[in-house]
C-alpha cells in the first residue's frame, strides 16, 4: 500500500498528464517552420530541464550525505542520478528526432544544448559502474556522493563551455525557449510541471522499493534467513 | 587511556564488530585473541583511527573518536601486516619521510635504524630487503614517534628468534608514570601472548567472548575460541 | 581509574631541535601534548618523497613523454599529414596531451595503494589535504616534463607554423595544466580505490576534462594557424575567452577538489 504521499503524487502526475497530452496536441499551434513536428519540442525541452536538475540534485544530495553521514541520503542521490540518467536518454532520442525531422541530421553539432548533454551523460554513465566496482559499502557510498558533487558542479562548467564554443554562424536548430507567443508558453510550463512531477513520482517510487529490499533484507537476517 | 563502550563497525550489511566494551588503563597491555575475521585487525584500526566507529563510544589517549581523533594522531604507532614502507625508497629515506610527517628530528631515524640493527642497509633500497629485515624496519618506522600507544598485529610474525629478541625491548610496555606506553597486540601466541598481558580480550564474530586480568584466563579457554 | 587526568599530562610535546634540517613548528593547542606538523612542511615531504620514488623507477614521465612522441607519428599516418595548422593541429595537440595526461593518472597513486602509503599518511599529524596539493603538485610537474618533450616533438615531426605563438601556447599550457592536474589527481584518488581502477580512472576524466579541450584547443588554434604569407601573420596571443573558461574551470574544481579530498581518504 503506497504511503499517503507516494498516492497523492501519483494522482497528481496522471492529472497532469491528462491535462499535458491534450494541450500539446491541441492547444499548442502549430509552428510556421516546423510544423507539427515541432511538438516535439514540448517534450524533449521539459525532459531536458527535469533531468539536468535531477542531476544537480543528485549533487545536492550527496553533499548532505557526507554532512550527515546518513545513508538515507546517498540513496536519493542514487535514486535522482539514476533516473536523470534514464529521462536522460530520452532527452538525446527525442533531440536526436527534432533534429532529423528540422535539419535531416540525426546528430548535429551545432545545438550546443545537445552536445552539453551528451558529454554530462557520457560523465554520468560512469557513475554505476563506479559503485559497483567498490565493494565496501560504505566506502562506495562515500565516493560515489563525492562524484555526483564534483559531476554536479560539472553540469553547468560544460554548458558554458560549449556554448562558447559552438559557431555562431549555424543558427540554434531547436531555438530559443524565451519569446515564445503565449499559448507555446502556457503549454510549454504545464510541460515542464507535467515531467516534473513524472519524475518526482517514479523517485519516489523507485527509493520506496529500494527501502523495502533494504528492510526485507535486514529482517530476513535477524530471523536468521540469510 | 582506552575505553570502548558498545562499540560497533559494520561492514555493509555485515557487523564486524559489535558491543564492544572494555577499559584500558594508562601503561597496560592488551592482548586480544580470536580467530581470523573475528574482527581483531578492525578493532586495531579503529583504535588507530583508521576507521571510524559506526556507534558507540571509542576514547583513545583521552580524545572521543571519531571528532577528536586528530588530537590524538601522532601519539599512535600502528605495526599492522603491511610495513608501511616504500619498497623503492631505501630504509632511511622511508624513515625520514616518516619523520618529517611526525615532526620527529632526524637524529631519531639514526636511533631506530641502530637499534633494530639495520644500520648497515639502511641505504638499500627495500625491496633487496628480507621479509624479516623489513619487519624491522617497520617497527622502527612505527616506534620512531615514541607513541605512546602502540598498536601490534601480530608483531613477531615473519621473525626468527633473534630478531625477535631484538625487537622486543622496542615495542615492550612502558609503565613509567611520565611517559606510560599502552599497548594493544593481537596474537594467535596464547603462551607468549598470556606472559605479556595485563588484560586479556577473546574476540568471536565480532563480539566479546570475554575481557579479564591476565591472571585469571589460561590458555585453553583462548584455544576454545578458535574451534 | 580516571584517564582523562593521566591523558592530560601524558607525553612529552614533540618538539623539535633547532638545527635540524627540518623544523616543523605548529600552534600548541592547549589540551594537546602533540605539536601538529605544518602543512607546508607535510607537503614539502610528500613531494620530496614523490618525486625521490619517480626518480628510481621512472614509472610516469618517460612512458607519457614516449607515448606522446608515438603518438604523433600515428597521427602522421591517420592523418596522412606531414604537417598540420589551425585547428587540425591544435586537436592532434591535446588530444595527445590528454591521452598521455590520463598515463599518468593512472599511476599517481598506485604506489601508495599497494604499500601502505595512504595508512603512513593518515596515522600522521598531519592535514590530509597536503596530499592533494603535493599530489596535484607532482602530476603538475610530470605534465610539464611531458610537455617539454612532447610539444619540441610535435614540432618536429607535424610542423605546425608556430613561430611568434609559443609564448601565448606556453600561458594555455600553463592553465590547462592547472585543470588536468586538480581533476586528474581528484579521479585518481577516486578510481585507485576501485576495481577496474586503470579503465575508470580514464572514464572518469575524459568527459570532466572536455571544458579544458574546449578551451585549449579553441585557445590555441589561432596559435598555430597557417598563413598565405606563412610568416607569423597569426595570432601572438590567446583569446581572452579561452583563457577566462580555464582559468574559470581551474578555480572551481580547484575548490571543489579541495573541498571533497578529505572524504576520499578517510573510513
Amino acid at each position: 500500500m503506497p504511503r499517503p504521499t507516494l498516492r497523492t503524487l501519483s494522482v497528481l502526475t496522471v492529472l497532469a498528464f491528462c491535462v499535458y497530452l491534450p494541450l500539446v496536441f491541441f492547444y499548442a499551434p502549430i509552428e510556421a517552420e516546423e510544423g507539427f513536428v515541432q511538438k516535439i519540442f514540448y517534450l524533449h525541452v521539459p525532459l531536458a530541464i527535469v533531468t539536468l536538475c535531477g542531476f544537480v540534485l543528485g549533487g545536492l544530495f550527496a553533499i548532505a550525505h557526507l554532512r550527515t553521514r546518513d545513508s538515507v541520503w546517498d540513496l536519493r542521490s542514487y535514486v535522482a542520478i539514476h533516473m536523470s540518467l534514464i529521462f536522460g536518454v530520452g532527452v538525446l532520442i527525442t533531440g536526436s528526432i527534432w533534429a532529423h525531422a528540422s535539419w535531416g541530421h540525426w546528430w548535429v553539432w551545432s545545438e550546443p544544448t545537445l552536445v552539453s548533454f551528451l558529454i554530462v551523460m557520457l560523465l554520468y554513465a560512469t557513475y554505476q559502474p563506479l559503485r559497483f566496482a567498490i565493494e565496501d559499502p560504505e566506502r562506495q557510498a562515500r565516493y560515489a556522493s563525492v562524484f555526483a558533487i564534483v559531476a554536479g558542479a560539472f553540469v553547468p562548467m560544460n554548458f558554458l563551455a560549449v556554448r562558447l564554443s559552438s559557431s555562431y554562424l549555424h543558427p540554434r536548430v531547436l531555438g530559443s525557449t524565451s519569446n515564445l507567443p503565449a499559448p507555446m508558453g502556457y503549454t510549454f510550463l504545464v510541460s515542464l510541471l507535467a515531467m516534473a512531477l513524472l519524475f518526482a513520482t517514479l523517485c519516489m517510487y523507485e527509493l520506496a522499493a529500494k527501502r523495502t529490499r533494504i528492510l526485507l533484507k535486514s529482517r530476513s537476517r535477524i530471523l536468521g534467513y540469510q | 587511556m582506552i575505553e570502548l563502550d558498545r562499540l560497533r563497525r559494520d561492514y555493509g550489511e555485515r557487523t564486524a564488530l559489535q558491543d564492544v566494551t572494555l577499559s584500558v588503563p594508562p601503561g597496560a597491555t592488551l592482548v586480544v585473541f580470536g580467530p581470523n575475521g573475528a574482527g581483531k585487525t578492525t578493532l586495531l584500526r579503529i583504535l588507530a583511527t583508521l576507521l571510524r566507529p559506526h556507534s558507540g563510544v571509542a576514547r583513545v589517549l583521552g580524545c572521543e573518536l571519531p571528532g577528536e581523533a586528530w588530537r590524538a594522531r601522532g601519539r599512535i604507532g600502528l605495526l599492522g601486516h603491511e610495513p608501511l614502507l616504500y619498497r623503492e625508497l631505501t630504509a632511511r629515506e622511508n624513515l625520514r619521510y616518516h619523520a618529517r610527517l611526525h615532526g620527529v628530528p632526524f637524529q631519531r631515524v639514526d636511533e631506530r635504524l641502530k637499534a633494530v640493527a639495520m644500520g648497515a642497509r639502511a641505504d638499500e633500497p627495500l625491496r633487496t630487503l628480507s621479509r624479516g629485515m623489513i619487519q624491522r624496519v617497520a617497527v622502527a618506522r612505527a616506534t620512531l614517534h615514541d607513541p605512546a600507544l602502540l598498536l601490534l598485529d601480530e608483531p613477531y610474525a615473519n621473525l626468527d628468534p633473534a630478531a625477535v629478541d631484538l625487537i622486543a625491548p622496542l615495542i615492550g610496555p612502558s609503565h613509567d608514570p611520565a611517559h606510560p606506553r599502552t599497548r594493544v597486540v593481537c596474537s594467535h601466541d596464547p603462551q607468549r601472548g598470556l606472559a605479556e598481558a595485563d588484560l586479556v580480550l577473546g574476540l568471536r564474530a565480532g563480539r566479546v567472548a570475554f575481557v579479564r586480568p591476565a591472571g585469571e584466563v589460561d590458555s585453553n579457554e583462548i584455544r576454545r575460541l578458535y574451534r | 581509574m580516571s584517564p582523562s587526568h593521566q591523558i592530560v599530562d601524558e607525553g612529552e610535546p614533540h618538539v623539535i631541535l633547532p638545527g635540524a634540517a627540518h623544523v616543523p613548528t605548529g600552534t600548541a593547542s592547549a589540551s594537546s601534548a602533540l605539536v601538529p606538523v605544518k602543512t607546508s612542511r607535510t607537503i614539502a615531504a610528500i613531494l620530496r618523497k614523490e618525486l625521490l620514488v619517480e626518480l628510481r623507477t621512472l614509472e610516469s614521465v618517460p612512458g607519457m613523454s614516449l607515448f606522446a612522441v608515438s603518438t604523433f607519428v600515428v597521427f602522421h599516418f591517420a592523418l596522412n599529414r606531414t604537417t598540420v595548422s589551425g585547428d587540425l593541429a591544435a586537436g592532434v595537440l591535446w588530444v595527445t596531451l590528454l591521452f598521455a595526461a590520463m598515463l599518468g593518472v593512472n599511476r599517481l597513486f598506485v604506489a601508495d595503494a599497494e604499500q601502505g602509503g595512504f595508512d603512513g599518511l593518515l596515522l600522521a599529524p598531519v592535514d590530509r589535504t597536503a596530499l592533494l596539493i603535493a599530489k596535484a603538485l607532482t602530476l603538475g610537474a610530470y605534465l610539464v616534463m611531458l610537455e617539454l618533450v612532447a610539444v619540441p616533438a610535435f614540432a618536429l615531426l607535424l610542423s605546425p607554423p608556430l613561430g611568434t605563438g609559443l609564448g601565448g601556447l606556453v600561458a594555455v599550457l600553463a592553465l590547462a595544466d592547472i585543470g588536468l592536474a586538480a581533476i586528474g589527481t581528484l579521479i585518481a584518488a577516486l578510481a585507485v580505490q576501485t576495481r577496474a581502477r586503470d579503465l575508470l580512472g580514464p572514464l572518469l576524466a575524459l568527459p570532466l576534462l572536455v571544458p579544458v579541450v574546449i578551451g585549449a584547443a579553441r585557445a590555441s588554434s589561432p596559435l598555430l594557424a597557417a598563413t598565405a604569407a606563412g610568416a607569423s601573420a597569426h595570432a601572438a596571443w590567446p583569446a581572452t575567452r579561452w583563457l577566462l573558461l580555464l582559468g574559470l574551470y581551474d578555480l572551481v574544481f580547484g575548490l571543489i577538489a579541495y573541498a571533497v579530498f578529505d572524504f576520499l581518504l578517510e573510513d
